[in-house]
């Protein structure tokens, strides 16, 4: 392995910091100005709400049925299984919906730019697209940006739907609990602050995944192997990122409503 | 071989306004480097309007680059390079979008989008234009007539064989009808037989529309066929210029090691008494 000297490594991450930001910058810029990439947009919000609505459900609607037999468990020493409920709900809107479905949307998508555009890096079609005239940042950038925070928020509607439906039937079929008081105590426990706290969330986890996913893609270098590292690369940081990001968001709901 | 349609011979005078004698490229001491590594050290020619310029030297020698450096999509670290009588520096990346508009480029291995068939590829800058669909039609199938590739309109890249996706980005530089086509090796790795095919092509280019062009290639009988081979209108292809004459307009510049090593006429080229000039060419 070869050593890096701490001040060129520090250099090196000063440097991919300040492209990241570029980039995104650009990527955000480009909402206000002519071209617009209308049709590119449609078929990204396609690729990525569409496609990713099986995976979203599946993991949604499974987050949802554990979390209701975990909660049970502990719920029943206290005498309190009715909660189970108000647990999943609160657990699923403000955290479990938003962080699961950003990350699996991150393994799907990210890597999917990643080596899309990465591919496209190193076989010169990105220099091509910009030696036709068309700025790629404009063409393929931010038209994902746009479709994956736009899609990114309702699949996370749907993801959190998806799990307290879930946790329902485990309380129901498996638990015995009352259906109806199931629901009820989810709704009630339910208020303004944590719905936007959990709306929130998807909207930085999208731009997360958008603008990492197209920032390895376009930084690749080295062939078939460069692709598969940034990848990689794209994966782990936004997945990394959008825990981090999740954090900070909560932090900050917590600070402006109080719970 | 069918004939050019008249379309496609436009005239040499570039449509885009050049202030009086400025040279279509024009490099003034360029230098550029990557992580401490010179590609290209002091580099300064000029390439004149209905001028072929074709680029040699060994591989690893900076030509790609300098082609780069041409179409803005490198920046030099220092010098300046001057496209069409205007200044690469000093213009914003929406001017320089602008500024390819009127430039096309072949690149070494095509870069053809995977994902559109050849109608797209070939159309892709008349659709970023908005050209109205039957247009764009109309111009991509001329196109592909010139290099002889009409039944592979509905194909994709993949489907292609090395040499036909050649032809195919030919036909995605030429349809907008460039002032300037930039070719990045458009032989590279291609059997001779093919190599001759792309070359033609370029010949006819040349003859046809008095592109003024760089040409990078690392097969010298490429450079010299084009050199003293013109198109026939009348038969429709290739033939070698009577008398053992050369072509006026097709010039070379020599790179090694980032350095220009040569920067003239063919005649000039094969009587140099450089030794390592000499050592290359045989």
């Amino acid at each position: 392995m070869k050593l890096v000297s701490p001040g060129a490594f520090a250099k090196n991450i000063v440097a991919s910091v300040q492209e990241y930001s570029l980039l995104s910058g650009r990527a955000i810029g480009n909402l206000f100005t002519n071209p617009r990439y209308i049709a590119d947009t449609f078929t990204q919000m396609d690729s990525i709400g569409v496609g990713s609505l099986p995976i979203v459900v599946l993991t949604g609607f499974f987050t949802g049925c554990v979390l209701a037999l975990q909660a049970a468990v502990s719920l029943k020493e206290f005498g309190a299984i009715n909660m189970t409920g108000k647990l999943v709900a609160l657990s699923m809107v403000k955290e479990l919906g938003p962080v699961l479905t950003g990350l699996m949307v991150s393994g799907r998508n990210a890597s999917g730019m990643a080596s899309e555009l990465g591919s496209m890096k190193v076989t010169e079609q990105i220099d091509a697209m910009r030696a036709l005239g068309t700025d790629p940042i404009r063409k393929l950038v931010t038209p994902r940006l746009v479709a994956t925070v736009f899609m990114l928020f309702f699949l996370t509607i749907i993801s959190d739907a998806c799990g307290t439906g879930g946790g329902a039937l485990v309380a129901v079929v498996l638990l015995r609990l009352n259906g109806p008081a199931f629901f009820h105590t989810a709704y009630m426990s339910l208020v303004g602050g944590d719905v936007v706290e959990g709306l929130v969330k998807p909207l930085f986890s999208g731009f997360i995944i958008a603008t990492i996913g197209c920032y390895y893609g376009l930084r690749t270098t080295g062939g078939t192997q460069g692709v598969g590292k940034a990848t990689t690369q794209a994966v782990v940081a936004s997945s990394v990122l959008i825990i981090l990001v999740d954090f900070l968001v909560t932090q900050l709901m917590i600070g402006i409503f109080g719970r | 071989m069918t004939l050019p349609t008249p379309d496609l011979q436009v005239a040499a005078q570039p449509s885009i306004e050049m202030p009086p004698g400025a040279a279509i490229v024009e490099f003034k001491d360029v230098s550029i480097g990557f992580e401490q590594n010179h590609v290209l050290k002091n580099i300064s020619f000029r390439v004149e309007r209905g001028e072929t310029r074709i680029i040699l030297g060994p591989a690893g020698g900076g030509k790609s680059t300098l082609l780069k450096l041409a179409n803005g999509l490198l920046k030099p670290d220092s010098g300046e390079i001057w496209i069409f009588g205007k200044p690469l520096s000093g213009m914003s990346e929406r001017e320089i979008f602008e500024l390819r508009a009127h430039i096309g480029m072949v690149f070494q291995e095509s870069a053809l989008f995977d994902s559109l068939t050849v109608e797209d590829n070939v159309a892709y800058r008349l659709h970023e234009e908005r050209v109205p669909e039957a247009e764009a039609h109309d111009r991509v199938v001329e196109a592909l007539r010139f290099v002889e590739l009409e039944k592979a309109i509905t194909k994709f890249p993949p489907e292609l064989s090395g040499g036909m996706r050649r032809r195919v980005s030919i036909a995605r530089a030429i349809i907008s009808k460039p002032d300037l086509i930039l070719y990045d090796s458009p032989t590279g790795g291609l059997d001779p037989i093919t190599s001759t095919t792309i070359i033609e092509l370029v010949v006819k280019q040349r003859d046809v529309s008095n592109t003024t062009s760089l040409l990078i290639t690392h097969r010298l009988q490429d450079a010299f066929t084009l050199a003293t081979h013109r198109f026939s209108q009348s038969t429709g292809h290739m033939e070698p210029i009577p008398d053992g004459k050369l072509d006026p307009g097709t010039k070379f510049l020599v790179l090694n090691e980032g350095k220009i090593v040569f920067d003239g006429t063919t005649h000039e080229l094969t009587h140099t008494q450089d030794p390592w000039l000499r050592a290359y060419l045989e």
